[in-house]
């Protein structure tokens, strides 16, 4: 599976379990509005190291902001590079 | 609060009383309680230690046993020194006490510290005693507090205390014998040996690095009837195939919380058995023992006075007045208890319905964005699922997204998936503990990892991520 594909499963799956409804999922949606709130992001990076095996938040040297989702798959897709 | 006043004989005297067949085992040797009403370990060296302030430093649990009982009554005070204690530890240990002679057997290394006007050998194994019996004295004795937050301190103790909560057992009860997975050098574990002694028993003890299987096949083989452990070291067993060998008529727990499912391991392993789980600390005391097979305690032990202890809720901390608790801090720097005498645990109780749940240590907790998460809330609903034999939840710290909740979880034994199957069961454990808890309490993630460390206090191992 993609690291994209791998990246909305889990959002979409976090949503449910959290009882969210999530913003159509488009590369240009701003992270802030797509329905998951901080802890459910939180839970969402946890889940993909999980999955991905890689953290790059906590492995970056500089916190790195995503904005959007595009952005996001980025940061998992260059992760730990 | 004075405990003074309570006349209780010497540890010899009561060996002097054991059963005829009652004997200390550790994995080389063994002693004949009777034996030691007239015999000593101390090669005639025990008047030296009269009237004296003693470090003990022998690193066996058999020599300390025979320590204990040969200077209960003898020494002004002696320090009970657990295992693992770190040497640059010693010096201030020794000037809080007052120490001034040590008793340490063969393994005892060398040490600055230990450099002390009387330094006795414990042999281990005993010899008829030539000289007569030093003139009695009372005895304190310091046990070092389990440090689960800051550094250790010295509780001081005597032997009325430190047996307040034993009750003598009936003819009817039959010759015991006790096991411990605690060391007897700390709190939990000494508790133990006392029962033992004052119980007429036997006591299996374990040797250093000995392995839990070896453990268990000697109380199998010396027929173990009580036994004790904390329930991480309890978990530990049950997953050792050598735990079928053993079938104790009763089973303790203390030192942690029980949560339901170990309460409920244990009634499956042993059907026929006792199962109670105590409550205490070095400081405090023996609490009370709950042996309803259900975790927490019964509300209407707060706030009332069963067997001399009293205890309140202040803040949501769990406090303790009691004949057991000590009497105060060796080196006189902190208070041990408030002014009314009650001793502050620091261990978090939450009502529900009619009981009383531990909910974890005060300042064990974990913040997330605000919410209030105790570690051992949600290790006791991850441990109901039947996959799960233990569980260590932390936080983890992400600069982005601040700290979550993560869970370290041991599988049973025969219950260990495979790739595609880990998957699912993590879906599962977590589908419980949505179902069991608000949200900020779930695990943001699990990992399934071999075993978890448990400390030398028997406790499960915590650190910070």
């Amino acid at each position: 599976m993609s690291v994209k594909l791998t990246i909305i499963e889990q959002m979409e799956r976090i949503a449910r379990e959290h009882g969210k409804i999530l913003a159509p999922l488009k590369e240009d949606l701003v992270l802030a509005d797509c329905g998951l709130d901080s802890l459910g992001f939180a839970v969402l990076v946890a889940r993909l190291e999980d999955s991905l095996g890689v953290d790059p938040f906590t492995a970056a040297e500089d916190a790195v902001f995503p904005v959007t989702l595009g952005e996001f798959v980025k940061v998992y897709e260059h992760g730990g590079r | 609060m004075s405990m003074a006043g309570v006349e209780v004989p010497s540890l010899r005297a009561f060996v002097a009383n054991a059963r005829a067949l009652a004997f200390l085992w550790d994995r080389g040797a063994s002693v004949r309680f009777t034996d030691l009403a007239r015999e000593t370990s101390l090669g005639g060296r025990l008047a030296e230690l009269s009237g004296r302030s003693v470090l003990l430093a022998t690193t066996n649990q058999l020599s300390t046993a025979l320590a204990l009982i040969e200077l209960d009554g003898i020494a002004r005070r002696f320090v009970v020194l657990p295992p693992d204690v770190e040497a640059d530890r010693l010096g201030a240990m020794i000037a809080a006490a007052e120490v001034n002679a040590a008793v340490i057997d063969e393994g005892t290394a060398a040490a600055p510290a230990l450099a002390l006007p009387v330094r006795v050998t414990c042999a281990g194994a005993i010899a008829p005693m030539k000289e007569a019996l030093p003139a009695r004295a009372a005895t304190e004795w310091l046990l070092m507090t389990s440090g689960t937050t800051g550094a250790p301190k010295l509780a001081v103790h005597n032997l009325a205390a430190l047996t307040a909560a034993i009750v003598a057992p009936s003819a009817a009860d039959g010759a015991a014998v006790w096991g411990t997975f605690y060391d007897i050098r700390r709190y939990g574990g000494l508790q133990i040996f006392l029962r033992a002694v004052l119980g007429r028993a036997s006591l299996v003890l374990s040797s250093a690095g000995e392995p839990v299987a070896d453990h268990l096949a000697r109380l199998a083989q010396y027929g173990v009837t009580h036994l004790s452990g904390t329930p991480s070291q309890w978990r530990r067993a049950l997953m050792s195939p050598a735990i079928r060998g053993i079938a104790p008529r009763y089973v303790r727990l203390s030192g942690e919380i029980a949560d339901q499912a170990i309460l409920d391991a244990l009634r499956a392993a042993f059907p026929r058995a006792v199962i109670g789980h105590a409550y205490a600390s070095t400081e405090a005391g023996v609490a009370f023992d709950v042996n309803d097979g259900l975790a927490g305690f019964p509300a209407g032990y707060v706030g009332s006075v069963r067997d001399g202890v009293e205890m309140k809720v202040v803040d949501g901390s769990l406090r303790i007045r009691s004949p057991g608790a000590a009497s105060r801090y060796a080196g006189g720097v902190a208070k041990l208890a408030d002014a009314d005498g009650f001793v502050d645990t620091g261990d978090i109780v939450e009502l529900r319905g009619d009981r009383y749940y531990f909910a974890g240590r005060n300042g064990g907790i974990i913040n997330i964005g605000g919410l209030k998460v105790h570690p051992e809330e949600v290790e006791a609903v991850i441990n109901r699922h039947p996959s799960v034999r233990m569980s260590l939840v932390r936080r983890k710290q992400s600069p982005v997204t601040g700290s979550i909740v993560v869970a370290e979880v041991v599988l049973e034994p025969d219950r260990q998936p495979d790739g595609p199957r880990q998957s699912a069961l993590k879906d599962d454990i977590l589908k419980l503990c949505r179902e069991a808890l608000p949200r900020h309490k779930v695990p943001a993630a699990i990992s399934f990892v071999p075993a978890l460390n448990v400390a030398a206090t028997g406790k499960l191992l915590r650190r910070q991520g």
